[in-house]
């Protein structure tokens, strides 16, 4: 009997004998992907708009019942004028005017006149993301065939209760679109722009959160439990009387590691099908891709969470520094906000953190398709964290003090 | 006979405080050797230096052949170590403790059931052989975790106060293991607080503040101090410690 297999063996009988751990395997990657893409959700949806339509033609209609129409917005009135429809805006009733201005319609086949949109921005995310809403909905009932030159729109502005004008930034775009280039989302011109939603077609915000919540799943799963392995090992002393075998340390570790490694790619496997049936999501690229890349990220976390074991001697101290670990690398790895809005650098921060390549992978395979030689930077540079960490997982721990 | 545990002027230095201060002794093959000391006086630091759990200061020595500065993972090889602390798996059965450790020495599985077979069945335990281990009371943990150490069959076997907090007779059982241990060859070194059991060692060392200050016989301690006891014995030495826990 070798002596890995003998303390694998050892790992899987404590592990099936433990009250909580074996429900808590298979209850987690149930709630990641059943619940969790529900409540992180940032789709905006029910943007409630005021039309000022000052102008009145075919044109104007149009736009309105297409406003009308459309599954994110909802039309809550007509104004005469500006004023009253701010008076509304202020009140709460509504999220976002659009003042269509006199002569628009009619403006069209020669030079446009300038639409207005007027968003509130006290929710910036329902701020930014409706008046974006609204501009291509705006867009979309316009007659492409008849005008030249398409409007452009005059001020679109994120107004909050206080009426301070803010400038509408609409990089937020690039949340539901991280595929386009950000260049052609910031022109303030976007005449020519037919916006067509690929990799996501749907612009389902589920679709975009699933694979990042199962990177999630290995964080917890891959770093935390063998790192509170290990370490109640110290805290009862079992540890000890392992370190006075010949045992090495690499195979000590590798058999606290590999049940592990195993039971997240199972997981992994588990949420991958469990995403096709429930939610129709399947996988774009290759599936080899995705776990290739979950094994190399999975050597990373457990390999972080030996180490911050090695390093402390109670639970409470492990704990500590894994969650301190875990949330730097959720804020900070692209997982639930983009890095192109955080500070320069941060962004170039992000750039040392390995999950960051994870995010990118995950996303890029699964929704777009992309394949390993595209990414190749990616896998690289989770490959050279992977052998880092792994080195370094073996070095702090040791047998002699 | 030859000398198994061979130790010259080992110390061991915290920051400034000298846990072991220059100890020097031998253990022969087959003895029972009893390492004695108030509490404080550094014998778990020298037992896990000789263990390669904890490297000297200064020093040389070799135990089972091998030098406990450059060959500790050697050592570990040719020893048992029972710790202070009871430390077997408790979420795993008794047999499953033996698989385990066997295991680890390179023992084949069927190696590891017939000795677990004779060895519990001599203690009459081997019909608990699948409790678990969380559910043994505290005497059969004690002769439980030396069974496990002496599983593989090795050179010496350390005891880290394997009697501690265990009843009279069970003590009196854990001695005859102990004995029989020695008798098949094995090398016993134990520490205890109980001066019944150091009458019981062929040679005991007493340890005062990180120093060996007396090593001999029982027998001949007791005539060299003139008193009626063991007992007797350690209050004379230890009542110049100045270390005090």
């Amino acid at each position: 009997m070798s002596v890995l297999r003998t303390l694998i063996i050892k790992e899987l009988r404590q592990f099936r004998r433990n009250p909580f751990l074996p429900k808590l395997v298979v209850g987690f990657p149930l709630a990641i992907v059943l619940i969790l893409p529900w409540i992180a959700n940032m789709d905006v949806k029910g943007v409630s708009v005021g039309i000022v339509d000052a102008d009145r033609s075919d044109v104007s209609r149009r736009i309105t019942s297409h406003v009308e129409a459309s599954e994110y917005l909802s039309l809550h009135d007509l104004y005469a004028d500006y004023p009253s429809a701010l008076a509304d805006l202020e009140d709460g009733h509504i999220d976002a005017i659009l003042e269509i201005p006199n002569g628009f319609g009619h403006s069209l086949h020669a030079t446009p006149k300038r639409l207005s949109i007027w968003a509130n921005g006290v929710n910036a995310m329902k701020g930014s993301l409706g008046s974006q809403y609204l501009m291509q909905t705006v867009m979309r009932a316009l007659p492409t065939e008849s005008a030249p030159t398409q409007p452009s729109f005059e001020n679109s502005e994120i107004v909050n209760c206080q009426l301070s004008i803010v400038n509408c930034e609409l990089t937020s775009l690039k949340l539901l679109r991280s595929a386009e280039p950000a260049s052609s989302l910031c022109s303030r011109s976007i005449a020519t722009l037919s916006i067509v939603n690929y990799y996501n077609p749907t612009m389902d915000y589920k679709h975009f959160m699933i694979p990042a919540l199962m990177i999630m799943l290995m964080v917890m799963v891959g770093g935390f439990l063998p790192a509170l392995n290990l370490v109640s090992e110290k805290e009862l002393g079992t540890i000890e009387q392992i370190n006075v075998t010949p045992v090495s340390r690499l195979t000590f570790t590798l058999s606290k590691l590999i049940p592990f490694w195993v039971i997240c790619l199972l997981e992994l496997a588990l949420c991958m099908t469990l995403a096709l049936l429930v939610y129709g999501l399947p996988v774009a690229g290759s599936v080899g891709a995705i776990f290739l890349a979950a094994l190399l990220f999975i050597i990373i976390m457990s390999s972080i969470g030996v180490i911050i074991a090695n390093l402390s001697d109670t639970m409470q101290q492990t704990m500590f520094l894994m969650l301190f670990v875990v949330l730097s690398f959720i804020l900070l790895s692209g997982l639930m906000t983009p890095i192109e809005s955080m500070p320069l650098w941060a962004q170039h921060f992000t750039r040392l953190l390995p999950p960051t390549y994870m995010v990118d992978i995950m996303r890029a395979v699964y929704l777009r398709g992309t394949t390993v030689a595209e990414l190749s930077g990616s896998y690289l540079a989770l490959a050279a964290f992977a052998l880092t960490f792994a080195t370094l997982a073996s070095f702090t721990y040791r047998k002699r003090g | 006979m030859e000398n198994i545990i061979s130790v010259r002027n080992l110390t061991k230095q915290f920051g400034a405080f000298r846990a072991v201060d220059n100890i020097s002794f031998d253990v022969a093959q087959g003895e029972i050797f009893g390492f004695l000391g108030a509490n404080g006086a550094g014998k778990t630091t020298a037992i896990r230096i000789l263990c390669g759990l904890s490297r000297a200061t200064s020093g040389t020595g070799s135990v089972a052949g091998c030098d406990i500065m450059t060959q500790s993972e050697d050592i570990k090889r040719n020893i048992g170590y029972m710790c202070q602390k009871f430390s077997l798996y408790e979420d795993l059965t008794v047999l499953e403790n033996m698989e385990l450790y066997g295991g680890i020495y390179g023992m084949h599985r069927k190696e590891i059931l017939a000795k677990a077979e004779a060895m519990l069945t001599e203690l009459e335990f081997w019909h608990h052989r699948h409790d678990l281990v969380r559910s043994i009371p505290a005497g059969w943990r004690q002769k439980l975790a030396f069974t496990v150490a002496n599983l593989h069959a090795p050179k010496v076997i350390f005891l880290d106060e394997p009697t501690g907090g265990v009843d009279p007779l069970t003590r009196r059982q854990f001695w005859g293991m102990i004995r029989r241990a020695a008798a098949a060859g094995t090398t016993v070194f134990v520490t205890t607080h109980y001066m019944d059991e150091a009458a019981l060692c062929d040679r005991v060392s007493i340890m005062v503040d990180g120093r060996i200050m007396a090593l001999d016989t029982p027998e001949a301690l007791i005539s060299k101090y003139q008193v009626r006891t063991m007992d007797e014995v350690f209050r004379t030495l230890a009542r110049n410690a100045v270390r005090n826990e």
